[in-house]
């Protein structure tokens, strides 16, 4: 009932509602872009024409991706500033690493190990996040942006003082602020601020396609949920939401929690491709960066944030020949970027040399010109 | 669903645009490799953000090795290129692919040890010989048998200072203050411990202590009263610190002897550097050494880069005699196949070949890829650090 209310008093209902088609094609984008991007990035590396370099990027490109992705599910569907992602990443991270080790002393099948320490890594992330979301929910806008940003760094503390081994036998060792004593250095998993070392390197540009696929598949259908309008129709109008029953904290955090697992998974494929990992990856920078990706690509985009994820991530590196002026070209051409996205002027310049090469695209405009007039009258 | 094409279309050509740099890159690399006659070295350090100091004074370092031996030889045999890796293990594996688009034959990297661990893995995996300047954690080398480290790894400092002691000062009765929680100290006191137990004498007297801690009244009154007139500190300059401060409070002065961590207590903020006065540590390299090689080296530095040259810019410049030294004894030339090379380096790294430089004399290497040298022995005198005579 409340759910059919809802869809009358919110825009972004209502307008799923009447434009069911949105839902596909948003879909329909975004399964296509990581598709279509596999096939000819494998080519690519296939058929030599794109260098170690690139190749060695699919992986982080991937990851960052998936996790714009899924940052998106809280800032732009949620509509909360977070700024503790990469604390999640990182709980993921260690926690995935420390199950792939335990696994593989046992046994050698790595698609089974790491599919095992995803699953396990998503869980504890999910269980980060629901710690952290009971308490610090109830705030909103900058405070939350605040708050997010502290457990972020507490988690990434945290990890500084943890310490894992495995000795011969296999038995897990744990320590807190002191190193193990007494196994050697490769039976080491986690040593504090050296964080994970010796980890055996399982992902591939595969299995990174996988996770950005299950991670929109998971986002988008959560948008597209009786849960998912709940959270949005908070996000547009809380009042509105709280007096017609929405449990507003019940929502929030569920789209808190489901961000923070799939955050997790991600965070263990990119532990799983490296075969060192330091808590010092996870700061508050990596946060930032994430963030940078869903504002790029426009909030509440799901494939807007895929590309934006790869574009930034690809280009400091291509920007290598720049030598000493390499961090300071990329930052000069991200704030370009950002303005020429969001500045009207060049928006709409931009806009009307499209209608120009573009005939079909006046035709269009017409029609979503007169949807908004029939959505403002149902309004 | 027009819309949702053109849509396709930005999409299309963004992913176009992602290919056209990415076949810039590929391309370069093709060019590269054919018709050069030079050994390409390639190095992946911090060359920014706050680690920017090492990697630069390892860019600059190799630099200057790499200038001097082309001006020997009359001709270019040499190439060094150093990528920023931003002291991250993700950037570093970028950083390393990116030398390897570029045609690097031998990684000489990389500078931070997190990095190093990350890259050398890509290294073992695609065999190309590496000779770290300066990566001393043992995680660096551990399993992969093509990768070498020029600086010692942690714990082997110990092996090197029990060694020093047992030579040179044989009637010494030894005791030892060092960290329990710090993988560094804790280390090269067990190392330490076992090769002086070796020459079959005993320490008279082994105190621990957290490295946070700053009241070491107990362990330096255990070691005045077990007679102790040589302390070991195996820990970091701030530590030490507060060892030399306690001792001076209850006036016992035997020789205190640090290791490369100690390397900065003179700069220690509040600390009278008179208490540091007469402590012995062992260290690669110190600029105010008086030995010609070392003043030739800092000269030539401070003309090329107006700076004075650190621990890190030498252990570079030795790392590109050692690997060139080397490949000369292979008699191999630079158009050989990765592979070949690191065969042939590996076989003569691990067979019996010999470097002395700047950071110690006789260096050589063991299976394992890590360094025997003897170090340089330094004494703190009026501030300043002067060669052991």
């Amino acid at each position: 009932m409340a759910d059919r209310i809802l869809k009358s008093i919110s825009t972004r209902g209502l307008k799923n509602a009447v434009r069911g088609s949105q839902y596909k094609r948003e879909a329909l984008i975004s399964y296509g872009i990581l598709i279509v991007g596999y096939i000819l990035l494998q080519l690519g590396a296939a058929t030599g024409m794109i260098g170690h370099n690139l190749q060695g990027q699919f992986v982080p490109i991937c990851v960052y991706a998936s996790l714009a992705v899924s940052l998106n599910l809280v800032v732009g569907i949620s509509g909360e500033l977070s700024l503790g992602h990469a604390g999640f990443m990182a709980v993921g991270a260690f926690s995935g690493i420390l199950v792939s080790r335990i696994i593989g002393f046992h046994m050698g099948a790595e698609p089974v190990i790491l599919v095992i320490s995803m699953l396990v890594a998503a869980f504890m992330a999910a269980i980060a996040g629901f710690i952290i979301g009971i308490p610090i929910l109830g705030l909103r806008g900058d405070y939350l942006a605040i708050v997010t940003l502290a457990f972020g760094e507490i988690i990434r503390n945290l990890m500084n003082v943890i310490y894992f081994g495995l000795d011969d036998k296999g038995h897990l060792k744990f320590a807190f602020n002191h190193p193990i004593e007494g196994i050697e250095n490769s039976q080491r998993v986690i040593t504090g601020a050296i964080g994970a070392t010796g980890t055996k390197t399982m992902a591939n540009f595969t299995w990174g396609i996988l996770l950005c696929l299950f991670t929109v598949f998971i986002v988008l259908n959560m948008k597209n949920s009786k849960q998912g309008r709940a959270i949005m129709s908070i996000r547009d109008n809380r009042i509105a939401g709280e007096s017609i029953g929405l449990d507003v904290r019940k929502y929030k955090l569920m789209a808190f929690v489901v961000s923070a697992a799939l955050a997790g998974m991600a965070g263990c494929l990119f532990g799983l491709n490296y075969s060192t990992l330091a808590p010092v990856k996870f700061n508050f920078n990596t946060s930032v960066l994430i963030l940078v990706f869903v504002v790029l690509g426009g909030v509440g985009n799901i494939w807007g944030g895929i590309i934006a994820a790869a574009l930034l991530t690809i280009l400091p590196e291509a920007f290598r020949q720049f030598a000493d002026y390499r961090m300071l070209t990329y930052a000069v051409v991200l704030i370009l970027v950002m303005i020429g996205t969001y500045n009207p002027t060049i928006k709409s310049r931009i806009n009307a040399m499209w209608s120009k090469i573009n005939p079909m695209k006046n035709k269009d405009k017409k029609k979503s010109s007169k949807n908004k007039k029939t959505g403002k009258e149902a309004a | 669903m027009k819309k949702t094409w053109t849509k396709f279309a930005v999409v299309a050509m963004s992913f176009m645009m992602v290919f056209a740099l990415a076949a810039c890159g590929g391309g370069s690399s093709d060019s590269g490799d054919a018709g050069s006659t030079a050994l390409k070295l390639g190095n992946t350090g911090p060359l920014t953000g706050p680690a920017a100091i090492y990697g630069n004074a390892v860019k600059n370092g190799g630099q200057l090795a790499v200038d001097e031996i082309n001006a020997a030889a009359g001709s270019e045999v040499l190439a060094w290129q150093a990528e920023d890796d931003e002291a991250d293990g993700e950037k570093a594996v970028n950083a390393y692919n990116k030398l390897m688009d570029d045609g690097m034959q031998v990684f000489v990297g990389s500078t931070t040890s997190g990095s190093a661990v990350a890259a050398t893995e890509k290294a073992f995996e695609d065999r190309v010989f590496t000779l770290t300047p300066s990566a001393s954690q043992v995680a660096v080398t551990e399993g992969k048998d093509n990768v070498f480290q020029l600086c010692f790894s942690d714990p082997n400092q110990g092996v090197a200072a029990a060694k020093y002691i047992v030579d040179n000062m044989p009637d010494a009765k030894v005791g030892v203050i060092y960290n329990n929680d710090s993988d560094y100290s804790s280390g090269i006191y067990a190392k330490f411990k076992e090769e002086y137990e070796k020459s079959g004498k005993k320490l008279v007297a082994e105190e621990a202590s957290a490295e946070a801690n700053t009241d070491y009244q107990a362990q330096v009154n255990s070691m005045k009263n077990a007679g102790a007139d040589l302390v070991f500190l195996p820990t970091y300059y701030t530590p030490a610190s507060n060892v030399l401060i306690q001792a001076d409070k209850v006036d016992y002065t035997p020789t205190f002897f640090g290791v490369d961590g100690m390397d900065g207590i003179l700069t220690l903020e509040g600390f009278d550097t008179k208490l540091a006065d007469g402590v012995m540590l062992l260290t690669p390299f110190i600029a105010s050494a008086e030995d010609e090689a070392t003043q030739k080296f800092v000269k030539a530095y401070k003309d090329a880069y107006g700076e004075e040259p650190n621990q890190f810019a030498a252990d570079a410049y030795d790392c590109v005699y050692a690997v060139y030294n080397a490949f000369q004894e292979t008699g191999l030339d630079a158009s050989a196949a990765n592979d070949e090379i690191c065969d042939a380096l590996v076989k003569a790294f691990t067979g019996g070949f010999k470097y002395s430089g700047l950071t110690g004399a006789d260096m050589q290497w063991n299976e394992a890829g890590e360094v025997n040298k003897t170090p340089n022995a330094m004494v703190i005198k009026n501030g300043v650090y002067e060669p052991v005579k």
